[in-house]
């Protein structure tokens, strides 16, 4: 197609409908991710519940200190996305790519952070099958298997997080250039709220998942 | 558009309120608590916060009501997917047979 899109898709009556219906769909995406990540929280719950002595020394073990920056980091990230929907609407076109740009730097500083933890993690046997040492927790009169299984859940929520937040920087740099192109006005800047909604989604993620890997047991240093 | 152009300040409070927060629920799992605390105050300031996220960063609180349902129905679903799960797991142990 040679001409340019219009910004108002024919089946509807203006950009106000529009808008309404693209966050309104978002929102169902959201429902269904939901249930994605759902299926991990109940089986983390029923575990979590199941095998509590296990689960609360393996979360005393993950390193806190990673945890609890890369929640500092995701929060401000969801601010600068917030600040950036707010200068779309105000039309300030630099604002945008200016605070989009630090949202996806936020992102990206998340995603070092977690893979250097993944490998102090490694570093401090803790990944099952890989560096793992059964005895040590045998000898805290545990049931390895059953640490285990907590550190597997761990690996499994936070790389299907991972996995969203690597989506929503693709996202985000896709809304980057559309801005800097110039297609989002004060009426228009549907994609935005959209991409904002997915990334805020992603953030709320990250909130239960630090309480629930890492803060479940009682913590003696960071 | 039909979404309100909120003030930078709230956006700012509601970051303040959310590291705060953060900052209680790790400081919070220094203090010994005694089996499951942890877990019920972790995800009480995590619902917090996240209602924190939604109803500000997400708009729902100047966003149109059917958002409000679809939000309510999503959580309703996930409650069934939890709370029968649950209502499983940790009723086994009630009949020995």
């Amino acid at each position: 197609m040679a001409t340019e899109r219009a910004p108002l898709a024919h089946q509807f009556d203006d950009l106000a409908q529009q808008h309404e219906a693209g966050t309104l769909g978002m929102w169902l995406f959201l429902a269904t991710e939901l249930m994605v990540f759902g299926a991990l929280f109940t089986g983390y719950a029923a575990y979590r519940c199941a095998y509590s002595r296990e689960f609360e020394e393996a979360s005393r073990h993950l390193n806190l200190l990673f945890g609890g920056v890369n929640t500092l980091v995701l929060l401000t990230s969801s601010l600068t996305m917030a600040l950036a929907i707010r200068a779309a609407q105000l039309d300030k076109r630099k604002a945008v790519v200016g605070c989009l740009t630090l949202t996806v730097l936020l992102g990206t500083a998340f995603m070092v952070l977690k893979g250097i933890e993944y490998y102090s993690d490694y570093l401090d046997n803790l990944v099952p099958g890989l560096a793992f040492e059964p005895q040590k927790w045998a000898d805290l009169s545990l049931r390895p298997e059953r640490v285990e299984l907590f550190l597997l859940l761990y690996y499994i929520m936070t790389a299907l997080h991972a996995l969203h937040l690597i989506v929503g920087i693709a996202v985000l740099i896709v809304m980057i250039v559309l801005t800097r192109r110039g297609s989002f006005t004060p009426e228009h800047y549907a994609p935005l709220e959209v991409s904002g909604l997915y990334w805020h989604f992603v953030d709320i993620v990250w909130i239960f998942l630090l309480p629930l890997l890492y803060l479940i047991g009682t913590h003696t240093h960071l | 558009m039909s979404d309100r152009v909120v003030p930078q300040s709230t956006y700012y409070a509601v970051f303040a309120a959310l590291i705060a927060l953060t900052l209680v629920t790790v400081g919070g799992s220094f203090v010994p608590l005694s089996e499951g605390w942890h877990t019920a105050l972790g995800l009480a300031i995590a619902t917090a916060k996240a209602l924190l996220v939604a109803l500000f960063f997400m708009h729902v609180l100047y966003g149109p009501r059917l958002t409000r349902v679809v939000i309510v129905g999503a959580l309703l679903w996930l409650a069934i997917l939890i709370g029968l799960t649950l209502s499983d797991y940790l009723t086994r142990d009630w009949l020995a047979y």
